[in-house]
């Protein structure tokens, strides 16, 4: 099997700072990878090369075969990845609904002046955004705060909001940057199960980073470790438990220790 | 459009067409005509400095385009003999083509230093308009002609200036009809996916192109039509006042056209009209203060802004509402 994404000898260096140091590792297509990791590790700065929110220092990305590093990030989204963000980014001054709306630009087929005027295809457009959004509500069970402003969400809700706003771009590959921080257990295994869905249903690509090991063990196919910018292993979630490397790099930092 | 709205534009659109000449003919204050003019005109170039803010830039510099598209007009009907008319949106979309080229490189700046560009936008307009040739240094473009005849297939539109009994009418209408035509673009744009577009670039600018916006080119698509407006607000102003010199748009031209968004409200499409008319008349109302005019001026809006930070339409909100 062909993989979708394939990350190539990516480096990435902040003035003197290697925060990526020639990782390389492929992504099958249905597959959902976790890039764990400790603090500071470069798990985001990966998944910002990868976005194209970052240019590489040297090495690249493919998907399905096709170079997508150093594009503009609204290109690479274009062309079905998308990323979201650890800090938790959401538009605060818009509802739910809108929020997941507004980010359905990517499957607009009206041009900006068509709705301007409010053409028919506009309309139809406009339409199916908003049944699009429903159905994503319903399918990551928000109905009850699909009117609610995003600023007045908690911690928890706004994770599964920028989810959200991640499959409303229709995404081939999703980049989730610690979907699961800020809930507390019951919502983390609820967005576990979505996740899951997300590749069963939907048929998308994940990856991951996270830090609730539990969780990570128990939605990954595979799992990526990095640490001070290297990758150190990479394997089943069975194959990282027992990995030297891994708890060496674990037991040496404040991170909890790994596995369940 | 629900009916409450829709009635709500009627009441409008009567009162600017039909009560206020009314009131002006009974009263016999004709030079209020001027009055309301200069405020239609100038909230058209506010209207486009609002739709800036809408993209999350502060434009101190609508001025600048005012001065150009002024000066467009005024180089096309008295040098190259164009009708007032044609050089109306040509000057708006010289001053489109003019804000895309400017705007590509400055637009990637945000907050206080956009804003800062802006400011000596304007300054730069100025100094160009007295160091170039074809605007006549500080002399200026004087005696313009006043609008001509606009007719389509032989069908008198707008009958020529020259020949009417009362052109401040005339003036006060077509500013009054441009505004409303601006207004009802600004509002469209607004509500529509542009407008939504341009709300997630305001709020969130990463997020915004990690769904799949062009944040560049929307950037800049809002900032020309900006300048449209600021464009077609000075060509119009320099047909009334049949004259034009560098300094008929200045900074604090530009600073007022950015209070009066703040003043009417930075969320409401109508903000900037309502901010324009309110500073415009409580500008001239202070004027029997004398030396205390701009005291009392600057103090009154510096209150205004701390208890009213969403403008004074804000009072009419509803609770949670927008809008
Ligand atoms: N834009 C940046 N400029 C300079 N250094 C950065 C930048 N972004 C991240 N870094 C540094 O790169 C390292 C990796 O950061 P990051 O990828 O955020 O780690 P992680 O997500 O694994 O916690 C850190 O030392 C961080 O300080
Ligand atoms: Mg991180």
């Amino acid at each position: 099997m062909t993989p979708i994404l394939q990350v190539k000898g990516v480096t990435k260096r902040f003035g003197g700072l290697t925060a990526n140091n020639d990782i390389s590792f492929d992504v099958a297509e249905r597959e959902i990878l976790s890039v764990i990791g400790p603090n500071g590790a470069g798990k985001s700065t990966l998944f910002k090369l990868i976005a194209s929110f970052l240019r590489t220092t040297s090495g690249e990305v493919l998907l399905k075969g096709r170079r997508i590093s150093n594009l503009a990030p609204h290109k690479v989204a274009r062309l079905g990845v998308v990323r979201t963000f650890q800090e938790t980014t959401i538009f605060r001054s818009m509802t739910v609904r809108e929020n997941i709306i507004v980010a359905h630009h990517l499957r607009s087929k009206a041009s900006l002046l068509g709705f301007f005027l409010g053409t028919k295809q506009a309309r139809s457009d406009e339409a199916e955004f908003g049944a699009s959004a429903d159905e994503i509500i319903d399918f990551l069970g928000m109905g009850a705060i699909r009117d609610e402003f995003a600023s007045n969400l908690p911690q928890g809700h706004l994770r599964a909001l920028g989810m959200a706003i991640g499959l409303a771009t229709n995404p081939t590959v999703l980049l989730l940057d610690e979907p699961f921080a800020g809930m507390n257990h019951d919502e983390t295994m609820r967005m576990v199960a979505n996740v899951r869905r997300l590749r069963d249903e939907r048929g998308v690509t994940v990856l991951l980073v996270e830090h609730d090991m539990p969780a990570v063990m128990k939605i990954s196919d595979r799992i990526v470790v990095i640490n001070f910018g290297e990758k150190i292993a990479e394997g089943t979630p069975a194959e990282i438990q027992a990995n030297e490397k891994v708890i060496e790099a674990y037991l040496g930092s404040e991170d909890a220790a790994i596995g369940m | 459009m629900n009916t409450q709205k829709l009635v709500g534009v009627g009441v409008f659109l009567i009162a600017v067409f039909g009560i206020v000449p009314w009131l002006i003919s009974v009263t016999g204050r004709w030079d209020f005509y001027y009055t309301l003019t200069s405020v239609a005109l100038l909230s058209i170039a506010s209207a486009g400095v609002w739709l800036t803010f809408y993209i999350g830039r502060i434009n101190i510099g609508q001025g600048a385009y005012a001065l150009a598209g002024g000066y467009v007009s005024a180089i096309l009907t008295t040098q190259a003999g164009f009708s007032f008319w044609a050089t109306l949106p040509l000057a708006g979309l010289f001053c489109a083509g003019l804000s895309i080229l400017i705007g590509l490189p400055i637009l990637r700046l945000r907050g206080v230093y956009f804003a800062m560009v802006t400011l000596v936008l304007t300054e730069v307009g100025r100094l160009a308009a007295l160091a170039l040739p074809v605007t006549n240094g500080a002399k200026g473009i004087t005696s313009i002609p006043l609008p001509g005849e606009l007719s389509i297939f032989g069908l008198t539109l707008i009958p020529d200036f020259a020949t009417l009994e009362n052109p401040k009418l005339a003036f006060y209408l077509v500013a009054a009809f441009l505004m409303v035509i601006c207004y009802a673009a600004l509002y469209r744009i607004v509500n529509s996916r542009l407008g939504h577009l341009c709300r997630s670039l305001q709020q969130n600018e990463e997020l915004s192109a990690s769904i799949g916006v062009n944040t560049a080119y929307l950037r800049v698509l809002a900032y020309s039509i900006s300048s449209f407006f600021g464009g077609i607000a000075g060509a119009m102003f320099v047909a009334i006042s049949q004259s034009i010199y560098p300094s008929s748009f200045q900074v604090t031209d530009s600073v007022n056209f950015m209070l009066n968004c703040f003043l009417g409200g930075l969320g409401y499409v109508f903000g900037p009209m309502l901010g324009t008319l309110m500073l415009y008349f409580g500008w001239d109302l202070l004027f029997t203060a004398g030396r205390f005019q701009l005291l009392i001026y600057s103090s009154l809006l510096i209150i205004l802004m701390l208890f009213l930070p969403n403008g004074v339409l804000s009072l009419f909100e509803r609770k949670g509402g927008r809008k």
